[in-house]
């Protein structure tokens, strides 16, 4: 019987059989089926997925005329992290010239905005050269990462710390008090990007820190589209399912914890977001076609729920793709023509 | 990590009309094949034509609306948004904001 070579959610070159390949699709899509509870992929879209997966080749890319839009997450630090050291209008022109981007996000390597906020004066510069040069659209991004807002790093008490002593009211009440400060904080930088020119605002890994991080960006970014209509604000997740830290917080009536893609994208689009990016995280002991046949099974309602644009986070460890920092293009490829393909996506 | 995805799904930006159908999405909430639809009208293009490097350099060139390698004379960045706006019928930020600070904003 011939084998596969596939790779795992790690990276590791592993060999299957056919059997083995086909089963690894069809558990991926009934575990996401049951915990989204969302029809899972049906047996064409299983047959395609398995054809995609068992091909020996060492990249497989979509059909002529298929292709999508490519949005990015912490565009400028890309180059730098390989050692490259490039100012980052350089960078953004690598990108823009030489990578085929659709779009450009220039980014602070202290990726918060937290940390952007005192420096946004030194970041708006920066951007505004960069559109002077650069062609193609230009977003300003960062995260919302609520938990710098703790002691010791921030302002407020420490939910973490306190939900271990039992001081429940307490840890909520910090995070509430988190959520504040963030939102300020996202909608100044915003501000301050949009009035200098940016085509975008994104907020990368959204509810890193649970249902407080998802709620400050939806309420920031509604601040942010009311203020400037014409604002396209990307939201990109950090995980396909919101984790209740806090538990009680809600969106325009809607509970946040608990929430897939499918109803995150609702909210988005409620909050005024113009482009959602959801995520499904990969699970490092299953195959990568495991973890597609999974991925897609949630972004697939996703999209069809989606009055919007929704470009699906495909790095390092999402959307089907292994966590390794050095990513096999084997592995890469198949997932971005799966997710396209099955998935219907409007961008990655 | 990003070359692969762009190459196995991504339009390509400037080398094709990549850059342009991004807009549609971003200004307009456009989905892909709406705004795909959208940018081939405006450009007097075919969908097709749309992803082909090929023929898009040579729309570019006619058009004024920024190529990969920038030829002397031809538009580029903020100039070749400058039409990308006119052409698409959108408003870009950093247009209208420059040409306030330019105080050409008549």
């Amino acid at each position: 019987m011939p084998k596969i070579l596939t790779r795992m959610g790690d990276g590791f070159l592993a060999e299957v059989s056919e059997g083995e390949l086909r089963k690894d699709l069809e558990e991926g899509t009934k575990d996401a089926a049951e915990r989204a509870k969302v029809p899972p992929l049906n047996e064409d879209e299983l047959r395609h997925l398995y054809d995609i997966y068992r091909s020996s080749a060492k990249f497989t890319s979509v059909d002529i005329g298929d292709e999508v839009v490519l949005t990015y997450d912490a565009g400028t630090l890309k180059i730098r992290r390989v050692g490259i050291d490039v100012g980052r209008i350089h960078a953004l022109q690598i990108y823009e010239r030489l990578l085929g981007a659709d779009t450009m996000e220039l980014a602070h390597v202290d990726y918060s905005y937290k940390a952007v906020k005192p420096i946004v004066g030194n970041e708006q510069p920066i951007l505004e050269q960069a559109l002077l040069t650069s062609t193609i659209p230009l977003f300003y991004g960062a995260m919302p990462n609520l938990g710098i807002y703790s002691q010791p790093d921030g302002p407020v008490p420490n939910a973490s710390e306190l939900m271990p002593m039992g001081k429940i009211a307490e840890a909520r009440a910090a995070q509430e008090e988190a959520v504040e400060l963030a939102v300020k904080d996202m909608v100044y930088v915003g501000s301050a990007m949009y009035e200098s020119g940016a085509d975008g605002i994104n907020f990368d890994t959204t509810g890193a820190a649970g249902d407080p991080d998802f709620l400050a960006t939806l309420r920031a970014s509604k601040i942010l589209k009311a203020k400037y209509p014409d604002l396209c604000v990307e939201l990109g997740m950090a995980g396909e399912f919101i984790l209740g830290m806090h538990g009680r917080l809600e969106f325009e009536g809607v509970r946040l914890a608990g929430l897939y893609p499918h109803e995150q994208v609702k909210l988005a689009q409620s909050a005024g977001v113009s482009i959602f990016g959801p995520v499904v995280n990969t699970n490092t002991s299953k195959s990568c076609a495991w973890n597609i046949a999974r991925a897609i099974t949630f972004i697939k309602p996703c999209v069809a729920n989606a009055t919007i644009p929704v470009h699906a986070n495909m790095g390092m460890g999402v959307g089907g793709a292994p966590v390794v920092d050095n990513p096999p293009t084997d592995a890469i490829s198949r997932a971005s023509k799966a997710m396209v393909e099955i998935g219907r996506l409007d961008g990655l | 990590m990003a070359i692969t995805h762009a190459i196995a799904s991504g339009m390509g930006g400037m080398r094709t009309a990549g850059d342009l159908v991004a807009r549609m999405q971003m200004t307009r909430g456009m989905r892909i094949k709406e705004a795909k639809e959208y940018v081939a009208r405006k450009l007097s293009v075919s969908v097709t034509d749309l992803s082909d490097p090929f023929r898009m350099t040579e729309i570019r060139d006619e058009l004024g609306i920024g190529l990969v390698t920038p030829l002397p004379g031809r538009p580029m960045g903020m100039e070749a948004k400058f039409r990308i706006a006119e052409i698409l019928g959108i408003k870009i930020n950093c247009v209208n904001k420059f040409k306030k600070k330019a105080n050409i904003d008549r």
